[in-house]
């Protein structure tokens, strides 16, 4: 999408843009979102604490990360503090998104709110600004089945017998190799991407779960690089 | 039961607390062009982070398994055709037939 038709459109017409484009990231968050509530039945949450969760947490990678520490007799606050440093990517992507969230500042961080990682890469218009409307319309239809997957896995899992004989521990990582590819459109993109895999693979043996992924940052200083401001400029212009 | 309202009411705020910074903090201000071309690199970075994370480490140590075949099977199935459900469905297939096999 262009800027400028992403402009012209209103806002009810890029909600529903973005419903449309977050139905097949919705799907497969529905996937995830089943084994989700199956793996927190089993590390001992009732299936009425993993509904709630998925509700009011509503971010895959920390729920996991929280329920492993968890099911491995780790403590409350490391399961936390966990999930926070897998969250610590959505930091990132707050501070990258703040320019395009006008209003007061309870307001800003309400819409704030709605990142997830699908949602917030789709909504990138690629120039560094970023399309609101699209992300709360994409965001929608994956909280949707955010919830409704985890329902069904933590009331009806137990009937898939071993989950990971049907291999849905592939799902999760598929799902983001399928974001990763529609994002890696160019040269610099590919090249961050490799810098972040080689950093985040490099911490793993050393750094507590999640700050692999957070240091993975470093590789968008590829944009600081000449050719990559002139780009950015070109994108808005 | 005070464990889970624990756990998921903590991580609940720390989660609202974190997505919700950026946007107070440097909300509607222009931002120079420069900082403009990180942050959108910053998508591709981070997840490269969490699929390699996810399909060559298990917990601290480096680790391929039946996973990491279907997760790549996926990734040529996202590749070659762009449908992400395609994706996630051969990943698990992929995944699922390997374990029986071996």
């Amino acid at each position: 999408m262009t800027a400028t038709e992403s402009e012209t459109a209103t806002p009810r017409e890029r909600f529903l843009k973005g419903l449309r484009l977050g139905v097949p990231f919705a799907i497969a968050g529905f996937l995830v979102a089943l084994t989700f509530g199956i793996v927190a039945r089993d590390a001992g949450l009732s299936a009425v604490a993993a509904i709630v969760m998925s509700l009011i947490v509503f971010a895959g990678s920390a729920q996991f990360a929280a329920i492993a520490i968890i099911a491995a007799g780790g403590g409350v606050a490391a399961a936390i503090g966990a999930g926070a440093l897998m969250n610590s990517r959505f930091l990132m992507m707050g501070v990258a998104l703040a320019p395009s969230l006008p209003g007061r500042w309870p307001w800003r961080a309400a819409q704030g709110q709605t990142v997830v990682d699908a949602s917030w890469a789709l909504a990138a218009r690629g120039d560094g600004t970023f399309d609101r409307w699209l992300l709360f319309g994409s965001t929608s239809v994956q909280y949707l089945t955010w919830s409704t997957g985890t329902a069904l896995g933590a009331l009806g899992g137990g009937a898939l017998g071993d989950t990971d004989k049907l291999g849905l521990d592939a799902i999760y990582p598929a799902f983001f190799v399928a974001l990763l590819i529609s994002e890696a459109r160019s040269g610099r993109a590919r090249g961050a991407a490799a810098i972040g895999a080689v950093v985040s693979l490099a911490l793993v043996p050393f750094a507590p779960a999640g700050i692999p992924v957070l240091a993975a940052s470093v590789g968008a200083l590829l944009g600081l690089t000449q050719r990559a401001r002139a780009e950015a400029q070109e994108a808005r212009a | 039961m005070s464990t889970s309202v624990t756990l998921i009411g903590g991580l609940a705020l720390v989660t609202a607390a974190i997505k919700a910074a950026g946007p107070i903090v440097l909300g509607g201000r222009e931002l120079p062009a420069q900082f403009l071309g990180v942050i959108s690199l910053l998508a591709p970075a981070l997840l490269a982070a969490l699929v390699v994370t996810a399909t060559l480490a298990d917990g601290k140590e480096l680790a391929v398994g039946e996973h990491t075949v279907g997760v790549a099977a996926g990734g040529v199935v996202a590749w070659r055709t762009g449908s992400i459900i395609g994706c996630v469905v051969v990943a698990a297939v992929v995944t699922a037939v390997l374990r029986a096999l071996l």
